[in-house]
């Protein structure tokens, strides 16, 4: 079946001649016509069938999953009444490769190769949060300064996380110019990120007992300047865009969503805070060392797409509030927690110990083993809750490892703030929702 | 024991509860998995549900056994939270290998919704009630269910075509 098909079947009807619409003549031909070859077509949908019978009042058009404004491969499906939106329906699997399977089939070494692939914009919030799981189950208390790091990580990459939000949702809307600058920082953020991983993406930094490698010569001076650059940034923006009375215009009031319906939807993260729920992880169930720094949740009350812009741009103020804290009370001492069992020994040894070797063997061709049970754990990542629910049988593979994308619940909220809207207001909608789809589809 | 998972298991005497590192789990049948959810929501001030998966058990080696809990293949997962009381309750209901089905949750959370239907495309657990029980990640066509134990995911080579029958003609 092709999309056109998709399309077109449910044209079927169109030809209402009754309605003030079809009075003029060439309008009703033109309709007719198209209409009639594709009306007795059996509609075949992928993603299931459309809930409901499309009335003649209406039409259901695709929306991607080749569209530039669907980040990735979303789809949707849009029952339109004239330019209002009555119903819509996203549909996901275009990127679908099968991650949790192949979770199954990698071990505990080399699982965070793998999650951090889901969310592409965050990577190292699925690394900790498979870490974080894998680490319950194996019971190790990981050092402080590990601790310290990931938290600076993971806040240095909710900042790249959200300048990559304000830069695509800029050039949704229609602030072209803002694609520039947010890539400009964002880039900054990802060199930073190179220079302590290795890799500006897909780091596999954060791994079971600690971290890769320790923070490298000079990190605290290139963190602080990257702070202020990016600071700086956000400033800019904020006078750029927030007073702008066109940005405004165009996000004011569009897409609103109640908390009732967030809560119900289990949409998390922005955009539960932007309805006036202040719910965030990291400082409700904390876990790193959230519970010692200084930082406030932001929220606003409107739920609209305006706010959740916002809070995504003080957001990053906030995580620039922790990574200066962090520099600050940076603890000396190991990187990754000293369990020859989960814990590779240092290179140097490998030449003279002949345990070492062993182990080292060991831990790259088998892994480690992990005792038997099953456990959840959560962490706050730039869309929200991203969850890790991991299933051990004792072996060196985890028996099931299930990842809870954020994005993949909060694009249940997207509905709602559709409806009864402009269908160009749709746009705005999905860019303000930020999906990623690697990690809706995994 | 959180107070979530003492008032649950006050209600339902029959449920399961485990303590899974510091977490809290309660094993339900399946005719009182619903019944547990509705009073979860209007009881327990639980406000979302987080997550429902599946795991499947087939050819696990080192499964622990519960007591008072009849094991079998499939097990689905569901994690609650309820942000007034700062808790988290995990349910459990185990399904068996034959037909399985399970009540769905989605008239009590509708964010179950998309979860559900994952749980159908990957485990092939069939959720009774739910509004649109189709696949949703991978193709209509498809047939298995990638993560069932015994779904290989080699032994289909993928093949990008409207006919189904003309990939397995390619293959043989």
């Amino acid at each position: 079946m092709s999309e056109l098909d998709d399309a077109v079947t449910t044209l079927e009807g169109t030809a209402g001649n009754d309605d003030a619409r079809f009075q003029n003549e060439r309008l009703f031909d033109q309709t007719n016509e198209g209409a009639q070859g594709y009306k007795k077509k059996e509609v075949v949908i992928t993603g299931g069938p459309w809930p409901q019978d499309v009335t003649d009042e209406t039409m259901v058009i695709n929306m991607g999953p080749q569209h530039p404004s669907t980040h990735g491969v979303l789809r949707l499906m849009v029952e339109l009444d004239g330019e209002i939106v009555v119903d819509a329906k996203p549909i996901v699997g275009y990127l679908h490769t099968g991650m949790e399977k192949t979770g199954e089939e990698l071990t505990y070494v080399q699982g965070c190769t793998n999650v951090t692939r889901m969310d592409y914009a965050s990577p190292l919030s699925n690394e900790l949060v498979f870490s974080l799981a894998a680490e319950k189950l194996l019971g190790i208390e990981i050092p402080e300064r590990a601790t310290w790091a990931r938290m600076l990580l993971v806040e240095l990459n909710r900042i790249s996380s959200h300048l990559l939000f304000q830069a695509t949702n800029g050039m949704d809307v229609g602030a072209v110019s803002m694609m520039i600058y947010g890539w400009r920082e964002r880039e900054e953020v990802l060199r930073l990120l190179e220079k302590i991983t290795g890799l500006r993406m897909n780091h596999n930094y954060i791994r079971v007992g600690g971290i890769a490698a320790d923070l490298p010569e000079g990190w605290k001076k290139d963190v602080l300047e990257i702070c202020d650059k990016v600071e700086k940034g956000v400033h800019q923006y904020d006078s750029l865009l927030s007073g702008n009375p066109i940005f405004q215009e165009r996000m004011v009031g569009v897409g609103i969503l109640s908390t009732e319906q967030a809560l119900s939807l289990s949409a998390t993260g922005p955009i539960l805070r932007s309805t006036g729920y202040a719910w965030d992880l990291r400082k409700e169930q904390p876990y790193l060392a959230y519970d010692q720094v200084d930082f406030d949740v932001i929220t606003t009350s409107n739920g609209d797409v305006f706010d959740r812009y916002r809070i995504r741009l003080y957001e990053i103020l906030e995580s620039i509030k922790i990574v200066k804290q962090c520099v600050e009370n940076m603890p000396k001492g190991d990187y990754r927690v000293q369990d020859k069992k989960v814990t590779p020994p240092p290179r140097a040894r490998i030449d003279e110990s002949m345990e070492a070797l062993i182990h080292h063997f060991k831990l790259f061709t088998e892994g480690f083993k992990v005792p038997a049970g099953e456990t959840y754990a959560a962490v706050e990542s730039p869309r929200g809750e991203i969850g890790c629910y991991m299933v051990s049988d004792s072996s060196s593979k985890p028996l099931r490892m299930h990842v809870r994308g954020p994005s993949f619940y909060n694009l249940q909220s997207m509905v709602p703030m559709m409806k009864g809207r402009y269908f160009a207001d749709a746009v705005a909608v999905i860019s303000s929702v930020d999906p990623i789809m690697g990690e809706v589809d995994r | 024991m959180n107070s979530i998972a003492t008032q649950l298991k006050q209600k339902f005497e029959s449920s399961i509860h485990i303590d899974s590192l510091g977490q809290d789990v309660l094993y339900f049948s399946k005719e009182d998995y619903l019944d547990a959810v509705q009073y979860l929501k209007s009881e327990c001030e639980i406000t979302m549900c987080i997550d429902v998966t599946a795991v499947d058990f087939l050819g696990c080696n080192d499964r622990k056994a519960i007591e008072g809990v009849q094991l079998e293949r499939f097990e689905i997962v569901s994690n609650f939270i309820s942000h007034k009381r700062n808790e988290r309750v995990r349910l459990i209901v185990e399904i068996e290998e034959n037909h399985p089905t399970v009540a769905s949750i989605c008239s009590v959370f509708p964010g179950a919704n998309f979860a559900e239907r994952e749980v159908f495309d990957m485990f092939g657990i069939e959720f009774e009630g739910h509004p649109d029980m189709t696949r949703i990640l991978m193709p209509d066509e498809w047939q298995g269910h990638p993560l069932r134990k015994d779904d290989s995911p080699a032994r289909i080579p993928v093949n990008f075509t409207d006919d189904i029958s003309s990939a397995e003609e390619s293959f043989q």
